[in-house]
């Protein structure tokens, strides 16, 4: 059998050995699967103004208006319903989480690699920067960044990935010093392979697994942040609605009782974020080598 | 003593000596940050001026505010007023920014208070039993439910405690702060029965990301303290079981506790933010959420600048005591 493949296999049967972690894992995939295909999935387009009747506003779950419709988790104050308003807010609370994740991974990785490669005063420098950046709380440093500059999608990413990189650099130097002193490095360095090479080719595919945990949890904390920021009216803009504004929407509703606007989005908002912090906390035990 | 210490060991003062400077640099560039930053959102004079008033009005309030100048003097003079610790009037208040800050600074610094000392009170003793009994039912239960913790947005689970207790139940208020009452020269809500009740779910919600992280703190310490030799001495010395968990695991669990939280007491100030406009708490944290909907750019500026050299400072303080209580922190150019 191909060794990569047998390595993968057995990758599989050591993640499975958690049932929490295996379960959490396949709701992250039904998740993942209704933020891609949300216009697909949804009952209706709840930003279709054709269809949107406001004269279905506030309607409690397992409601059905006089054509016929049926809404399974009610509507929102504007008659949209909320099943579809919720898989639509998941493909952009996911789509913004996961795309400054991804950012936030490259950045980090590129100084934290180059950090290790070079040492000396580069190295001091940005992980001096890493320190600084670190002792502030993440909420505080988005706030920053969103109250300097105002609030939209670009600002809100950009928010997100300055908070996140710094985790990203943290691991990948500590990882990159640990694979730096190993023969294969020698090795390539005697073939007088660039450095960029050595750097991006020979030594992050062997950083990959501590990057991938931190990945994982980051990810789940960019989503949270991103909904508080919302919610706050500091993140996305009411164009791009998330999780966190459909809870926000919600919010002024809560006092004459209908909570279905606010609690609903909530929890699918929980879900994803605990379904990722499950397999992100089951890959860091199986990654720690201080555990076997 | 301090002092002493310095003289004594002139790497430490170097140490400290640039330290020092990088927090005056890291306060500098974020000065430049959030003025540059705050100048190029929105324009308040739209916002501030009654859209009737004629051109010479526009014209006169524009002149007041300082906002016909280049932004470069702007900077400057705000650089210069910001050391003589004025930082501009509200645009919407028309008050001194920093007088606005400070007055609700006890607001926010008593909800963090409380807050931490409920995460206490409920972290630790669950914390101490999940590590006292790793494989219980309940550990399980209590660590599961410090991953949810985690996972939960504070904001919603404010939305879902006032819906809770507030809406439903009516048992306790949702809004303000309620009655507040002077102690020993304090002016806090903490010391009538009345803002007590309206401190209290504010505060559990505040401390719910505490109270996780603190279980997760008490239970590796109390699961490590418990294979040491002086519990097992003092175990067979014949002290009852309760005598060895609430005296010599909990005395010896309590100190790294109270640093780690004490020293993260600067996050739940940050983290007030939400909680404060989630039940309309007045602290500072609502004031820079109202500031930044009112586009109330000196109160913006002010809020940052003090939470920034408040952090800054408190990290610096963190890292020379680390310091001096623990040798092994690598101090550059001490290569012994």
């Amino acid at each position: 059998m191909n060794p990569k493949l047998r390595k993968f296999l057995e990758f599989c049967k050591d993640f499975s050995s958690n049932k929490v972690a295996l379960v959490a894992f396949f709701i992250f995939l039904l998740i993942l699967f209704v933020a891609i295909f949300a216009p697909l999935v949804s009952p209706t387009d709840p930003y279709d103004l054709n269809t949107v009747s406001i004269m279905n506003s506030r309607l409690p779950p397992f409601s059905e208006d006089f054509s016929g419709n049926y809404f399974l988790l009610g509507t929102d104050g504007a008659g949209r319903d909320m099943v579809s308003a919720i898989f639509y807010g998941l493909r952009v609370s996911l789509g913004v989480g996961v795309l400054s994740g991804i950012f936030a991974l490259i950045i980090g990785s590129f100084f934290g690699i180059s950090a290790a490669f070079f040492g000396g005063r580069y190295e001091s420098l940005i992980m001096r920067i890493v320190d600084i950046q670190l002792s502030f709380p993440s909420i505080l440093v988005a706030l920053i960044i969103l109250a300097a500059f105002g609030k939209g999608v670009e600002k809100t990413i950009i928010a997100l990935i300055l908070v996140q990189w710094a985790y990203y650099a943290r691991t990948a130097r500590s990882s990159a010093l640990v694979e730096i002193n190993k023969e294969y490095v020698d090795a390539a360095r005697c073939l007088a392979f660039g450095n960029t090479r050595i750097m991006f080719k020979h030594i992050l595919p062997n950083c990959m697994a501590p990057l991938i945990v931190v990945g994982t949890l980051q990810t789940a904390h960019a989503i949270s942040l991103e909904a508080t920021l919302s919610f706050l009216g500091l993140g996305l803009p009411i164009t791009e609605p998330s999780l966190g504004l459909l809870i926000g929407n919600g919010f002024e509703y809560m006092y004459s009782g209908d909570f279905w606007i606010s609690i609903f989005p909530g929890v699918a908002l929980l879900i994803t974020v605990a379904s990722i912090n499950l397999v992100g906390d089951h890959l860091r035990d199986m990654f720690n080598p201080r555990l076997h | 003593m301090l002092w002493f210490l310095l003289l004594k060991n002139s790497k430490m003062t170097a140490f400290i000596c640039t330290r020092f400077a990088q927090s005056i640099l890291v306060l500098f560039i974020m000065s430049l940050l959030v003025f540059g930053g705050v100048n190029l959102v929105g324009d308040p004079v739209e916002m501030l001026i009654n859209p009737e008033a004629d051109q010479a009005e526009v014209e006169r309030v524009i002149r007041e505010l300082g906002l016909d100048r280049p932004v470069t003097e702007q900077y400057w003079y705000f650089l210069v007023n910001a050391f003589k610790g004025d930082l501009g009037s509200s645009f919407i208040f028309g008050e001194p920014a920093l007088k606005l800050i400070i007055q609700r600074m006890p607001a926010t610094l008593e909800l963090a208070l409380f807050s931490l000392f409920i995460s206490l009170i409920i972290a630790i003793p669950l914390g101490i039993y999940a590590g006292y009994n790793p494989d219980s039912k309940a550990s399980k239960v209590i660590m599961a439910g410090s991953i949810l913790g985690f996972s939960m947005p504070t904001f919603w689970v404010g939305i879902i405690f006032i819906m809770i207790f507030a809406v439903q139940l009516g048992w306790l208020p949702s809004t303000g702060r309620g009655e507040i009452g002077t102690f020993m020269g304090i002016n806090s809500s903490l010391f009538t029965l009345n803002g007590l009740s309206h401190v209290f779910l504010p505060a559990l919600n505040l401390a719910l990301f505490k109270i996780s992280s603190v279980i997760r703190l008490t239970r590796a310490g109390t699961r490590e303290i418990i294979l040491q030799d002086y519990i097992t001495f003092a175990r067979s010395k014949g002290i009852s079981e309760k005598r060895v968990v609430l005296i010599h695991v909990l005395k010896n669990i309590l100190i790294p506790i109270v640093t780690v939280v004490g020293l993260e007491f600067g996050s739940l100030i940050a983290f007030s933010t939400v909680t404060e406009t989630v039940f309309a708490w007045p602290g500072m944290g609502k004031l820079i959420i109202d500031s930044i909907y009112n586009l109330d750019r000196p109160v913006i500026v002010a809020y940052l600048m003090i939470i920034v050299t408040f952090f800054v400072f408190l990290n610096l303080i963190v890292d020379i005591i680390y310091t001096f209580l623990d040798p092994r922190v690598r101090i550059k150019g001490d290569h012994q």
